[in-house]
Formats: structure tokens, C-alpha cells, sequence
């Protein structure tokens, strides 16, 4: 046992395999997003720049990031609390509750971009009562950021549980026996144990909003420099045969990703050494 | 036993737990607002659908356009999940079952097209393959087309659902470690007598889970395929895209027909994805006692 664990002897099939996934890897993957930057390199940097900074450009990385930030506070606030219900009381239904969860993983973006943009139209389930009084969803800023709050909903939940259901209560009644109420405990103990899955998440579900196109489109309104997103901005352009323009905006977002992915690789490391 | 005595007393007098008014608020705030933002959508994606009556909504599912686009969108499943299916099989045994430098880097690399926005990742295709793009020229000489046809479509959903099955069976078959392979190999079974006999029983939830996942992106996709299709009616139109047209001409009611087929293929992979999970559970459970 103690001979082999240690090297890749028995076990065969090592080179194919990691060949044909670095095969399978670069094909699929790697030389497609690789071409993109070669695309972008072929632009002079002056032109690269007037093109990700125009102000139409500039306007919709505003209603992108502005919209995405304010969705993942919104699903980060509420991600801990679902957590929190599933994970710690009992309710008729709760297994149903746990798996629909998930919903906005499985349902395809268009769908949930048609039925959001319906519910808080005018005449919608939602909008009938909202916009006489004032509140006006669909075709405007806060539409996108309700779209996004439904697509990132998913991971914060998703990150937050676990690291609850591993929670050890006995931290808790240390705190109890210590004289802290039970908000104290909340603040104090449970919240910094639970900060960097939550950080994760709130990134995931940034990061996920920020490249959105779906179910946004619809209920958004696609006005330019008000409700228009960045994705949006490069099908725009390529339908306009303004190849150079779309690429070098499709590459901001691309960096912007790459550094999204990062910053939620830290912080899983983080939330990892956090638990040990 | 004090201590227990304590313990019990603790938890009765709301140590570890909220008074009862805040949890049933607590309850209530959670399950209104997934209501809200879960519910009332799926909800109204059926009601509209069969608001003009059953009739209307079957005749809105057999429209011609409708129904070509069904057989895009399956063709196209067909090809990207069998092709990501291996994929993933074949990347978790090299990452799971070997050690070797730049592992975490590898499984990175295989993570990132979920990072990456679905419009880029149809843009790229048409970068490549487009008139303008690399192979373009090339291409239309030898008549061959894949961007605004099936071609780039699948291109482009193999690319948004590469990661699905892979990153599923990674963690999995890392967890199994790879005693058992050992065992069958010492006792003379060959590689794939091993993979067939031995890891195949333990990964094959993971595997469905991976598949049903891979599987509702494949067919949902609507940024990245929307960029590649070209948008031609009745021959590069998957589902979703068929939604959309039909959304964006006032259809409403057949726009929701086909798309509660979508909203039904969630449920189902809810559902299934749901079941795998607790058996993926059951396994790890039942080899961890056997250790």
C-alpha cells in the first residue's frame, strides 16, 4: 500500500488522458479566447481606447456595474438569510424550498428574461400594482438589477450553507455562556465565521451579472447611455459590421472577468484556510 | 453529566436559537422573497402560456418554425453533451486520480468559460469563423458554413457547457481516492475493465448530475448561440431563440408556450439533479463507513 500510494504507477492511463485534456482543452477553449486578444492586438492602442471609452461604451459599463453591484448586496443580504432558514429551522416544505433554489441555474435565460419582463410590465402580475405608484421596473435600471437578482440568487445560498450546516453550535453557546445575547453572537461570532463564503458569493453572483445577456435584454429597455449593458453594446456592434469595436469591448470585459475569477479564487483559498 | 444537565437547559432557554416570533419572521422574510423572485416567475411562464386556452397552446408547439427549432436545439444537446461528457471523464481521472504540478492551475483553466460572459464566448467563434474572422476567407471558398448555421451553434454551446461534467466528477472522484483502482489492478483486472467495474458504479450519480446540468444549458443557451445564429427562421433557430422572435412580434402567448417546454425541462432538472445529489451523498457515506 505505503509503495504505491505515493507515485502513479498502478494506476494507467495518466498520459492520454491528461494529453486529451489539454488537447480538448486548448481547442475548445484556450486558442478560441486567445484569438480574441490577437483580434484586439491588431488595433492601434489609440483606437482601442476610443473605443472602450466612448461614451455610449463608458455609460454602459455604469448601468452593467452599478446594476450588478447593487443585485449581489441584494443576494448577498438575502443569500445568508435563506441560508440561514434552510440550514437552521424547520418548515413544511423546506426540502421543496432547498431544490427551487437552484432554479435560476436551470432555467434558461431567455425564459426567465420574457416572464420578468411580463410580471413587471404595465399591465404585468407586479407592474399593475407598482407603477401607479410610482415605481416603474420594467424598461429601466432597476429592471436589469431584478433580473440579476434572479439569475445570482443561487450562489450565495449555495456557499453560505455549507459552511453553516459544518458550523460547530457549541461556538454559539460559548458566546451564550460568555453573556452575549443572541444578536451579539450573530455579529460577532457567526457573521465573521461566515464572511468569506459570503464574500464568495457576492462575488460569484457579481461576476455572473456583470457577462449577463438573457434574461436582462428584456426587461431592460436597451435604451443607449440609460438602460443599455455592455453585452449588449457588442452584439450591437457586430450587427453593425463594427467588428474592431465589439472586440476591444468584448476584451474589457474578458480582463474583467479573468480578475473577477481571481479575486473569487482568493477568496475560496481564503474561506478554506478560514475553516481549518 | 453536569455539563450535559446544562447543555440541555441552554438550548431549552434559547441559547443556540432565536424566540420563536423572530424565527417564524425570519421564515416568512426567506420564503416571501423566493416567492417573490422563484415562484412568481415559473408561475406565470405556465399561466401565460396556456392563456389563450390548451388548443392554442399545442398549435403554438406544432408550428413549423417552432418544431425546427426544437430539432436544432436537440441536435445540438445530442452533439455538446456526449462530447463534454467524455471530456469530463477523461479530465477527472487524469486530475483525480494522478498527482502532478499545476493541477489547481489545469482546474482553473477548465472553470473559465463559466466565467466569461456568453455573449464573448459566441464572439470568439465569429472571430474564427466569420467572413471577417481568421478562417473566413477559407471557408467560403470551400463553401463550408458554421457561423449563422448548426456548426457554430454547437461550437458555441460546447464552449458554455464545457465545464459542467468535469468539474462535477473532479472534486467526486477525488474524494474516492484511488485504493480500489489499486485493488483491481494488483488483482489482474485491465484499465477499462477497472474504470467499467470499479469507478464507473461510484461516479455514476455524479456523472448524471454532471449530464442533466450540461444537458438544460446546452438546450437553454441564449446569449452565446444568439451571437453565432444568424437568427434564420425555421433553420437557425434553437428554442430560445424561437422565444425571443416570437416575443419580440407580439406573440405572447406562443413565445410562452415554447417557452414553458424550457421551464419544464428545468423542473425536471430540479429534479433529477436534486435525486443525484442525495445519492452522490449516499455513496460518499457508504465509503467513508467502509474505511
Amino acid at each position: 500500500m505505503a509503495g504505491v500510494s505515493g507515485k502513479n504507477k498502478v494506476v494507467p492511463g495518466f498520459a492520454p488522458a491528461l494529453g486529451y485534456t489539454i488537447f480538448y482543452l486548448s481547442i475548445v477553449v484556450l486558442i478560441p479566447l486567445s484569438g480574441l486578444f490577437f483580434k484586439t492586438a491588431t488595433l492601434s492602442w489609440a483606437d482601442f481606447v476610443a473605443a472602450v471609452t466612448a461614451p455610449r461604451v463608458l455609460a454602459s459599463y455604469r448601468v452593467t456595474f452599478g446594476s450588478s453591484l447593487a443585485a449581489a448586496l441584494v443576494n448577498a443580504f438575502f443569500g445568508v438569510l435563506v441560508a440561514w432558514v434552510l440550514v437552521r429551522y424547520r418548515f413544511p416544505g423546506k426540502k421543496l424550498v432547498d431544490a427551487l433554489v437552484d432554479l435560476p441555474f436551470a432555467l434558461p435565460t431567455a425564459v426567465a428574461g420574457i416572464t420578468l419582463a411580463s410580471i413587471y410590465s404595465q399591465n404585468g402580475w407586479l407592474g399593475r400594482y407598482l407603477e401607479p405608484r410610482g415605481v416603474k421596473v420594467a424598461f429601466t435600471p432597476l429592471g436589469i438589477a431584478v433580473a440579476m437578482v434572479f439569475i445570482g440568487l443561487p450562489f450565495v445560498v449555495r456557499t453560505v450553507q455549507p459552511v453553516l450546516e459544518e458550523l460547530d453550535q457549541e461556538i454559539e453557546e460559548a458566546a451564550s455562556c460568555l453573556g452575549a445575547n443572541r444578536w451579539q453572537s450573530f455579529c460577532r461570532v457567526l457573521l465573521p465565521t461566515m464572511l468569506p463564503a459570503i464574500l464568495t458569493g457576492f462575488a460569484l453572483s457579481f461576476a455572473r451579472a456583470v457577462g449577463e445577456y438573457g434574461s436582462i435584454i428584456f426587461i431592460a429597455g436597451n435604451m443607449p447611455m440609460v438602460s443599455e449593458i455592455t453585452p449588449l453594446l457588442i452584439i450591437t456592434k457586430l450587427e453593425q459590421y463594427d467588428y474592431a469595436g465589439a472586440t476591444a469591448i468584448a476584451t474589457v470585459m474578458l480582463v474583467v472577468s479573468f480578475v473577477m475569477l481571481l479575486c473569487i479564487n482568493l477568496l475560496q483559498k481564503w474561506s478554506r484556510r478560514f475553516a481549518e | 453529566m453536569v455539563g450535559e444537565g446544562l447543555h440541555k437547559i441552554e438550548r431549552k432557554g434559547g441559547a443556540v436559537t432565536e424566540p420563536a416570533w423572530v424565527r417564524s419572521l425570519l421564515i416568512a422574510i426567506a420564503l416571501g422573497f423566493l416567492a417573490l423572485f422563484l415562484v412568481l416567475p415559473l408561475a406565470a411562464v405556465f399561466t401565460q402560456a396556456l392563456e389563450k386556452g390548451w388548443e392554442a397552446y399545442l398549435a403554438a408547439l406544432k408550428e413549423p418554425d417552432t418544431i425546427s427549432a426544437i430539432r436544432l436545439t436537440l441536435i445540438t444537446a445530442a452533439v455538446c453533451v456526449p462530447l463534454n461528457l467524455f471530456f469530463g471523464i477523461v479530465a477527472a481521472w487524469a486530475i483525480a486520480k494522478f498527482s502532478f504540478p499545476g493541477k489547481s492551475f489545469l482546474i482553473t483553466l477548465i472553470d473559465l468559460p463559466f466565467s466569461v460572459s456568453p455573449v464573448v464566448s459566441g464572439l470568439i467563434y465569429v472571430l474564427i469563423f466569420g467572413l471577417q474572422g481568421w478562417l473566413g476567407p477559407w471557408l467560403q471558398e470551400h463553401d463550408i458554413k458554421i457561423i449563422f448555421a448548426a456548426p457554430g451553434i454547437i461550437l458555441a454551446t460546447i464552449f458554455v457547457t464545457f465545464p459542467f461534467i468535469a468539474r462535477e466528477l473532479i472534486p467526486l472522484m477525488e474524494s474516492q481516492g484511488r485504493e480500489e483502482e489499486e485493488a483491481a489492478l494488483t488483482l489482474g483486472a485491465n484499465g477499462l475493465q477497472t474504470f467499467f467495474r470499479v469507478t464507473f458504479p461510484n461516479i455514476k450519480w455524479g456523472i448524471l448530475y454532471g449530464v442533466i446540468l450540461c444537458n438544460a444549458r446546452a438546450m437553454g443557451e441564449f446569449g452565446a448561440v444568439s451571437v453565432v445564429s444568424g437568427h434564420v427562421r425555421g433553420a437557425t433557430n434553437t428554442i430560445p431563440l424561437q422565444v425571443e422572435i416570437l416575443y419580440n412580434e407580439y406573440s405572447y402567448a406562443a413565445a410562452f408556450a415554447v417557452a414553458s417546454l424550457l421551464a419544464l425541462l428545468a423542473l425536471v432538472t430540479l429534479a433529477v439533479k436534486t435525486v443525484s445529489e442525495w445519492e452522490m451523498r449516499q455513496t460518499i457515506a457508504a465509503a467513508e463507513t467502509e474505511r
